[in-house]
């Protein structure tokens, strides 16, 4: 361990930073913050992105980190905070456990992660694989998140942070994905965005209301 | 030539109708386009008959009698679903006064989804695969709240989200077979995700990585196939958008899933030697059929009615799939097929039935054989060979399923039977009195696209008797190269 170079300690640090926002973001009910918290991620995600291309020398690398910065530091936080101000969703305070709980269930979800992470470490020839399992665990925290929010902003926070954890994931376990495959994955995601704001139009249009209770299973109606 | 025409043709029309999607002869334009597509498509599927697998565009696609296949199926059942759309359309514009931009959506996105599974279907990236499910998500869930009902908003969510999460599973686990797969192919992005590579390399890929791999996977796209424990999406959708739309749902997106996961399926099962990753299908098959059937009990719509039957249906295929062998593999692709056709013609005819009553409520369709004796007999013909009656082609495909389960899986065997009874009764109990119970509805005629119907029953039924010499020696070069023999 004393012999890890300089860039990837703080590669570590930025992986540990990724895992604590993950945490973070399972705690915040305010929704405009957790939009910032997700911006911040993709910033950190960025960040890594480009030192690890300084230190391999991956062209790749470089567009990626581009893209990162670009639709996910901020072109997404933007269109989210938009759609944020438009409906007047601020907060999420009725989720489905209480604060500590969550945190439990994550801190379990954090350990069965490393275990799950084991075989693809161990596969991994990259300088950052030990990250994997940070990866793997910012993917499920993410889905946690998702479970446990009744709101569809926070739903959708949940699920770019999970986009998030992925690339991070295939960054520190391959350098990256095929370029053509990044492309593809970051206009779908883009996609998805545009269509949740046709959505909140039109769910508020129908309900005057963003909370997801009014969509309610409808086998019992009529 | 074939492939590039089949692929340009619906992007162009999704570009045009961007623009002119509201015009009046719209619908017509969007037949053509679906024609062309489907010639194209047939003339891709002969020149591979012929001459053999083909890649394209420096190997990202790659076509092969199994894709080219379902290429067909899909532009096939996309022609006459825009065929029917055509008249239904038109009718449920004027009673809903749906807007220009309600109808430019429309058109785009169909034109959009079709062009979405055939990339899907031809592509040999996996990468791309998963952009171009996707993207065919994408591209339903508008048109499932198109008439901004709160149910079909409801639907649309539940969509929009279950399937964003089962698919962020399956792009989880694309990385982590191109992890594997680096390892071995090396040459940092260039082929390690192509699959005729990977497939060539299959057995040096590091098993452990490839397990936990299969299993994101299947979980990713059998959520959109609809397998049990993962179905709770697909009824909603397929029932709350327009029914052209729930036909292409029902028959056409689903058979995309179902060969995005048999794809993986002869990677890792070819790579692993053991027998679980078709332990996997057939288990994850075999809830669904249990799980499908019950649930019609419970249904008082047409159109859930008919999802949970495909829920069923797909059960059936994952299990065929997941049993493998010659014969499963055949009989999974034409029960792919028949269940294609059919609930196609289903979906039409119980369209246009619940366009006519004005609700899709079952109780309040009655008495189709009075109300159209063309419209009545074609949803209890179709209901029958839904069911696997003999002499259509589901009867074909089950029969074979059964005795290759006796053989291979004789604890499969009573549950399936007994599911697929339970099925019966459930389906029948309600079609007999909407087609056959009293009515004081005034007779519709005639039958607006009656064709699409006749046509597709037309096919289950030959399917079922018999098969061309042609379409057998497809389907067997197909069943052969899921079976992994070259």
């Amino acid at each position: 361990m004393n012999a890890t170079p300089f860039v990837l300690q703080l590669l570590n640090a930025l992986a540990a930073l990724l895992l604590l926002l993950s945490f973070a973001m399972l705690a915040q009910r305010r929704v405009v913050t957790l939009v910032n918290l997700l911006a911040l991620q993709g910033g950190i995600l960025c960040a890594a992105t480009l030192l690890l291309a300084w230190r391999t020398g991956e062209a790749n690398l470089y567009v990626s980190a581009a893209l990162t910065f670009s639709l996910k530091v901020c072109l997404l936080p933007w269109l989210l905070h938009r759609m944020i101000r438009r409906f007047g969703v601020y907060w999420d305070t009725d989720t489905l456990l209480n604060i500590p709980g969550t945190m439990l269930i994550g801190l379990v979800v954090v350990v069965f992660s490393f275990g799950l992470a084991q075989p693809i470490t161990a596969l991994a020839s990259t300088a950052t694989r030990s990250a994997v399992g940070i990866a793997v665990a910012v993917i499920l925290l993410a889905f946690l998140t998702m479970i446990t929010r009744r709101k569809a902003m926070s739903q959708v926070v949940g699920f770019l942070s999970m986009e998030n954890g992925l690339f991070f994931g295939a960054m520190s376990a391959t350098y990256g994905m095929p370029m053509i495959v990044e492309m593809g994955v970051a206009l779908d995601v883009l996609v998805a965005m545009l269509v949740l704001g046709v959505f909140l139009f039109k769910i508020r249009e129908q309900f005057d209301s963003l909370d997801l209770d009014h969509l309610s299973p409808t086998d019992e109606e009529p | 030539m074939a492939f590039y025409l089949l692929v340009a043709t619906p992007f162009a029309g999704t570009l045009l109708f961007a623009l002119f999607g509201s015009h009046a002869r719209a619908a017509e334009i969007n037949v053509v386009f679906s024609a062309v597509t489907f010639v194209a498509a047939c003339a891709l599927g002969a020149e591979v008959m012929s001459v053999g697998t083909l890649t394209l565009l420096h190997e990202q696609f790659c076509v092969d009698p199994f894709n080219a296949f379902l290429a067909v199926l899909t532009s096939f059942v996309g022609l006459t679903t825009a065929v029917y759309s055509r008249p239904y359309m038109r009718i449920e514009a004027r009673r809903r006064q749906m807007s220009h931009a309600s109808l430019r959506l429309y058109h785009a996105m169909y034109q959009l989804f079709v062009a979405t599974m055939l990339i899907a279907l031809t592509t040999n990236n996996l990468g791309l695969l998963w952009v171009a499910m996707e993207a065919a998500t994408l591209s339903t869930v508008l048109l499932v709240t198109l008439y901004q009902t709160p149910a079909s908003l409801a639907a649309g969510w539940k969509y929009f989200i279950l399937c964003g999460v089962g698919i962020a599973q399956a792009l989880f686990g694309t990385i982590l077979l191109y992890i594997a797969a680096e390892k071995v192919l090396g040459a940092q992005g260039v082929s390690a995700l192509l699959w005729t590579h990977l497939y060539a390399v299959k057995g040096q890929l590091e098993p452990r990585v490839l397990s936990l791999a299969f299993v994101f996977l299947l979980v990713g796209y059998g959520t959109k196939i609809g397998l049990a424990p993962l179905h709770n999406w697909l009824p909603d959708a397929h029932a709350e958008g327009p029914t052209p739309i729930s036909a292409v749902l029902s028959g056409l997106l689903l058979n995309v899933a179902v060969y995005a996961v048999v794809r993986c399926k002869m990677l890792v099962a070819g790579a692993l030697h053991t027998a679980w990753p078709s332990q996997m299908l057939m288990a994850f098959g075999m809830l669904s059929v249990v799980v499908g059937a019950g649930c019609l009990w419970r249904q008082r719509e047409a159109k859930r009615l008919f999802a949970y039957s495909s829920i069923e249906h797909m059960g059936i295929i994952t299990f065929a799939f997941g049993m493998g062998g010659p014969i499963a593999n055949f009989a999974a692709l034409l029960h792919l097929t028949a269940h294609s056709l059919t609930k196609s013609a289903i979906y039409f005819a119980v369209g246009t039935a619940a366009q006519k009553s004005g609700s899709s409520l079952l109780e309040r369709i009655r008495g189709l054989v009075t109300v159209s004796p063309l419209l009545g007999w074609g949803l209890i013909v179709g209901a029958l060979a839904i069911l696997g009656t003999p002499p259509f082609g589901v009867f074909a495909s089950e029969f074979l399923i059964f005795n290759t389960a006796i053989r291979d899986q004789p604890w499969a065997t009573p549950i399936l039977g007994l599911s697929l009874l339970v099925a019966f009764a459930a389906v029948i109990a309600r079609v007999q009195p909407m087609v056959f119970g009293d009515t004081t509805a005034r007779r519709l005629e005639p039958v607006p696209a009656a064709f699409p119907l006749v046509l597709h029953l037309g096919l289950a039924l030959v399917l079922g008797v018999c098969i061309p010499p042609y379409g057998v020696a497809w389907y067997e070069a197909a069943a052969a190269l899921i079976g992994g023999s070259p």
